[in-house]
């Protein structure tokens, strides 16, 4: 049965899954991933302000994205950022976003509520001794947060971030519903291509197998270091 | 002169009231020890003077200026109100010399050199110089809490508040981190401390607080505090510790 795949459709291809579509995929995990992690962090905050109407707009955001499946979120923000562009710059017709740009947004936005109940559970892990030292210093807010418990959130959170970013990394895969070549979208074109279904959805598995499975690894390994020196 | 000055302060969490109506001044140069027992409001009347901890009723004026005025920039007065924790709360994730450094440059806006120099002049006062290069997690209880309280001079403090900075100790670290205080005292640093140890009481404090159930029940000479207190609360609390 082997003997009527044509392995060599892989090889023949390898330059354009990789060059363009998994140039693609990184680009969009690892945007999102910074992007994400900032944004989150200010959600995280937000959401733990005493002043509460702050408090309840991050929460609403997260609940809200965290409820809603991302296939879902990705069509909608494709369709509504145009509109939300055209509110906000004031132009006459609906800004022209095309679905790269929308599909960097819409991850930004989406792995934003995911990194903000890392970050949140990071803070909250902090003692609250610890404000309470960067206070009395005569630090400020942003000064204490910034200085002192960020740093030892970040940290403490580091293995579960990078958890987050490796199922990020699979879910880029979702933007082939805009019809994205990413690495997946690319392997599905020249499965439709060349009728090779099989041979392409296996291999693109196996990728994502082999890089999700390392990155795990390190991961592990980076948890193990991280909990020896606290 | 009044360099700590607390009037009628009355304090809730939700229904409970932790601290009733309490009044008491704290001189330039004075060292007031301030004891009873747990749950008393030891802590949260200290932490109210450098305003960490918010309070309903009444004022504190610390060197003349008023929590309570609108006008007061806080963290600029908690910069020069140095606080030692129970549980020291160094930066665990700074060496030693940058948990001193932090404050100086970033509220004081020294400038690094300055900084560093201040930072290890005062390590080598509380006999941690060789220490500087160290992360918290590294030095002994005793060590970390000397640490803290240099951190707290580096700020060049008017006044000073300890909560109960020996209790997290093994008892041979103790004395250690007494030392230093006292020296403090005799240098005539203000200070207001709680504490347990008596013997430190009788060796520096001018004055005596104790309180009970939110209330300052007893504010006296040191001599009179251990002399003959007045009420029984106190009586009692004094005839337990001592006897430990
Ligand atoms: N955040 C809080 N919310 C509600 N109650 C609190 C809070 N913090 C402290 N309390 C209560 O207020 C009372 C006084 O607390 P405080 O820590 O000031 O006592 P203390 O005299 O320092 O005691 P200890 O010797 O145990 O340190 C206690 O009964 C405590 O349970
Ligand atoms: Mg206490």
């Amino acid at each position: 049965m082997l003997g009527e795949f044509d392995f060599d459709v892989i090889w023949r291809s390898l330059p354009y899954l990789f060059k363009q579509g998994m140039t693609f995929t990184l680009t969009i995990t690892f945007t999102a991933m910074g992007a994400g992690i900032v944004l989150g962090t200010l959600l995280a905050m937000m959401r733990l302000s005493s002043f509460k109407p702050l408090a309840m707009i991050a929460g609403g955001y997260v609940n809200l994205i965290r409820s809603l499946p991302l296939v879902l979120v990705i069509f909608w923000f494709y369709f509504l950022v145009p509109w939300i562009g055209q509110w906000i710059t004031g132009a006459e017709r609906p800004v022209l976003v095309g679905p790269y740009l929308s599909s960097f947004i819409t991850f930004t936005l989406f792995e934003a509520a995911f990194y903000c109940e890392i970050m949140r559970a990071g803070i909250q892990s902090i003692p609250r001794g610890q404000v309470a030292a960067g206070y009395a210093l005569g630090l400020n807010y942003w000064q204490t947060m910034g200085t002192i418990v960020l740093p030892q959130a970040f940290r403490n959170m580091l293995p579960v971030l990078l958890t987050q970013t490796i199922i990020l990394f699979q879910d880029t895969s979702l933007v082939y519903v805009l019809s994205i070549s990413d690495f997946l979208g690319a392997a599905a074109k020249i499965a439709q291509r060349d009728s090779r279904l099989v041979e392409m959805y296996l291999f693109a598995a196996l990728v994502y197998f082999v890089l999700s499975y390392t990155a795990s690894h390190y991961v592990k390994r980076l948890q193990a270091r991280l909990a020896i020196v606290r | 002169m009044a360099m700590i000055e607390i009037r009628n302060v009355s304090k809730w969490y939700g229904e409970f009231n932790v601290l009733k109506d309490c009044s008491t001044t704290v001189d330039k140069g004075q060292v007031v020890v301030v004891c009873g027992p747990s749950g008393s409001g030891k802590s949260t009347l200290i932490k109210c003077v450098n305003a960490l901890e918010p309070f309903q009723q009444g004022d504190i004026t610390v060197n003349g200026q008023s929590l309570c005025d609108p006008a007061t920039n806080l963290p600029k007065l908690r910069a020069h109100i140095g606080m030692v924790f129970q549980n020291f709360e160094l930066f665990p994730h700074m060496r030693v010399l940058d948990n001193l450094n932090l404050g100086q440059t970033k509220v004081l806006k020294r400038d690094r050199a300055t900084a560093r120099d201040r930072s290890l002049e005062l390590l080598k006062r509380v006999g941690l110089e060789a220490h500087a290069q160290k992360y918290p997690g590294e030095l002994s209880g005793g060590q970390q809490q000397r640490v803290a309280i240099a951190r707290a001079l580096a700020m060049d403090p008017i006044a000073m508040l300890f909560d109960e900075p020996t209790s997290a100790l093994d008892p041979e670290m103790i004395n250690e981190v007494l030392d230093v205080m006292v020296a403090l005292a005799k240098e005539g640093m203000t200070m207001m401390v709680v504490t347990h140890e008596m013997g430190f009481a009788r060796q520096v404090a001018h004055r005596v607080i104790f309180m009970d159930e939110g209330s300052i029940v007893e504010d006296t000479s040191k001599e009179e505090f251990f002399g003959s207190p007045r009420s029984e609360r106190a009586q009692q609390f004094l005839s337990k510790i001592l006897h430990h």
